[in-house]
């Protein structure tokens, strides 16, 4: 039998309101996460990735966002219906996130090492003392050289890199079941990438914990990712194994994807950006397929209806109406 | 950071300097001198020779620069600030007597506007577009409309039309009574204050506001913490460095607020000294208290300089 997903999204839905209307940045977004794994989360940007992360740990910013529907299950409990209280025991505990921008993500007022040993002191009421020495073995642990010392070292004196790490260190203290890593490596250069990159999936490797990784770079999906699930236009359009996704790509934005990368193997660092086209205005959407204005095989019925995720392969899940036929 | 307080209260002599040359000059030329309010009062026949002995005797027979020169040198080698032209007191008495008076005023004042500024501003940002925001901007707004020598002047008159009430005219200093001390300094000290916060509440949203939506304050909510730590351990201490640079920035407007406010409340503070003394033209005694009054702002500037590098880890004086 197989596990039972830690993390089952189920119709999610977030809005926000804006000048120029409602805008629906996550629309109907179902996926599983399962206990180990590593899931990526892959489309271009203002596809929906980061608003669906921070709806899972109801971060979204109210007004003007709202989680309009849907359900986000962890371990069996819909996180949507816990109360402001019972979320904040969630976060930073059972479930940790690690943001893009590791040079604004950290308070630059506050020392490294209390910021880190903060989630320990707020959910297990460690003294400061103990929570501190906690955070020194965590800083050694993400590879901060000098650990003891730089506990006492403020934001400004780290570089990004080392601020990332110490996010992860933060991220880590609990050691939540699933770690949420939204692009974390974007504002890096291309040699610290790859350490954050493994380091990650060394982490997790050891405590056993899921992570969802957000990216738009497909040499990092090819490389960490077990599981991949491509949005567009804040839906999902595409989700699989990573083996199926680039052997086997089906939706056409997939296929047009994975077009644009030159090999497979060499695939490091390339991007989202090859497909002609702009990413579609989600405050004012097509009818139908919001993908149909660049795709290649539009045909009359993708302007007419949305089409629905279905099975193409055991656990390959597709959105296109090219499958009916 | 010794050195550098060191270098910033040396870099103040030159600043004094000018500021005592302007003020002594401009408080010379006043229209109608104060030999002449002298014979007036005295009744002494103003002819020649009974001015020019007034003038000897005040000192003022010498020309402008060489009267400033030996007021710089007393100051310099005697510490003195001069006598009162008319009391013959050393000025230096009468402003230790005075000054503690306007101080504990304006430290009253800055008391009541941080304890008023800091909360609601904090409040109307958090609850952002909600009735208590609404309250909190339309009431700085009012406090920015209303001048505080109108608010101090109705504080003074009604109370006592409809309930007989009236501030104790016989000061009290606060060594003797405390209680009588503060029910004399509060009222003015709240009028002041409300004044006051008005600027520093809307500076103290907009910050919050500002510092509300940065990326740490989402790491600190993602990493569960409640509302009140990540405001008060998160945010507000970042939002903080503007509003103290702004405090800095009313030091001379909380003086001249409390100068008014002696007046009306006749609290024998360093303020009505001065106003009497203007109009008297005692001149040692208007430019003793500019001085004064000019190092007091001066260090509390320094002082929100030096504190920066407590809120901004990133300040590091040298
Ligand atoms: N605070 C907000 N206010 C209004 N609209 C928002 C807000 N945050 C996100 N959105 C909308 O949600 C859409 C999706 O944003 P999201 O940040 O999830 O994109 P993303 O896939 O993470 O892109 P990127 O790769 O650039 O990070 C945006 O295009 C924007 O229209
Ligand atoms: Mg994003």
């Amino acid at each position: 039998m197989p596990p039972s997903p830690l993390l089952q999204v189920r119709d999610l839905t977030t809005e926000f309101r804006t000048e120029r209307g409602t805008v629906r940045a996550v629309n109907g977004v179902s996926f599983d996460v399962f206990p180990g794994e590593t899931l990526a989360i892959v489309g271009e940007s203002g596809s929906g990735k980061s608003v669906t992360a921070l709806s899972v740990l109801r971060l979204i910013p109210t007004p003007p966002g709202r989680i309009a529907g849907g359900e986000v299950l962890f371990d069996g409990q819909n996180l949507l219906n816990l109360t402001e209280h019972q979320m904040q025991r969630v976060r930073g505990n059972s479930i940790a996130m690690i943001f893009q921008e590791p040079m604004s993500s950290l308070n630059p007022s506050l020392p490294i090492g209390m910021q880190i040993a903060e989630p320990l002191n707020v959910h297990h009421n460690t003294p400061w003392a103990k929570a501190i020495d906690a955070a020194k073995t965590l800083l050694s642990r993400v590879r901060v050289p000098d650990a003891a010392r730089r506990v006492d070292a403020w934001p400004h004196q780290f570089s990004g890199g080392m601020r990332q790490r110490a996010m992860i260190a933060m991220a880590l203290a609990n050691a939540p079941r699933l770690l949420i890593a939204d692009e974390p490596t974007t504002a890096l250069d291309v040699t610290v990438q790859a350490q954050i990159l493994d380091l990650l999936k060394e982490v997790t490797r050891e405590t056993g914990s899921s992570l969802i990784l957000i990216t738009h770079d497909l040499g990092v999906v090819a490389r960490y990712a077990d599981r991949v699930a491509v949005m567009y236009g804040g839906r999902l359009v595409e989700s699989g194994t990573a083996t199926d996704i680039y052997e086997r790509p089906s939706h056409p934005y997939t296929i047009g994807l994975m077009a644009s990368v030159p090999r497979l193997d060499s695939a490091a660092g390339s991007r989202l950006t090859a497909i002609d086209g702009q990413p579609p205005d989600l405050a004012a959407l097509p009818p139908g397929c919001a993908f149909a204005p660049r795709c290649r095989n539009v045909h009359a019925r993708c302007g007419e209806a949305v089409p629905v995720l279905r099975e193409v392969a055991p656990n390959h899940l597709s959105a296109c109406f090219l499958h009916d036929t | 950071m010794r050195a550098y307080a060191i270098r910033r209260l040396l870099a103040l002599i030159p600043t004094l300097l000018f500021a005592s040359l302007i003020v002594f000059i401009t408080v010379r030329l006043i229209p109608g001198d104060v030999i002449d309010l002298m014979l007036s009062q005295n009744d002494i026949s103003a002819d020649k020779k009974s001015r020019a002995q007034l003038e000897a005797a005040l000192g003022l027979d010498t020309p402008v620069h060489w009267q400033y020169l030996r007021w710089v040198g007393a100051i310099l080698f005697e510490g003195s600030l001069g006598r009162s032209l008319w009391q013959n007191t050393p000025v230096t008495e009468l402003i230790a007597q005075r000054m503690p008076i306007t101080f504990e005023l304006g430290f009253l004042a800055l008391l009541v506007a941080l304890c008023v500024a800091l909360p609601v501003g904090i409040w109307a940002a958090i609850r952002q577009d909600t009735m208590g925001d609404y309250l909190g901007r339309s009431f700085s707004i009012l406090m920015l409309a209303v001048p505080s020598f109108w608010m101090g002047t109705l504080v003074m008159v009604f109370p006592s039309i409809w309930w007989g009430w009236s501030p104790d005219i016989q000061f009290v200093a606060f060594h003797v009574d405390p209680l009588r001390n503060l029910g004399q300094m509060m009222p003015p000290a709240i009028i002041l204050g409300c004044a006051l916060s008005a600027v520093t509440m809307r500076m103290t949203r907009t910050m919050m506001l500002e510092v509300l939506r940065q990326d740490y304050v989402r790491t600190a909510w993602a990493k569960g913490l409640n509302e009140r730590l990540v405001v008060i351990r998160h945010a507000l201490r970042n939002a903080l460095i503007p509003v103290v640079t702004l405090i800095g920035l009313q030091a001379p407007i909380l003086i001249g607020g409390a100068v008014i406010m002696e007046q009306i409340f006749v609290i024998p503070g360093t303020g009505l000294m001065l106003l009497d003394a203007v109009s008297q033209r005692d001149y040692p005694i208007v430019t003793g208290v500019f001085l004064i009054v000019g190092v007091a702002v001066q260090l509390i500037n320094l002082i929100v300089d030096l504190s920066y590098g407590f809120l901004d880890p990133k300040v590091r004086y040298r």
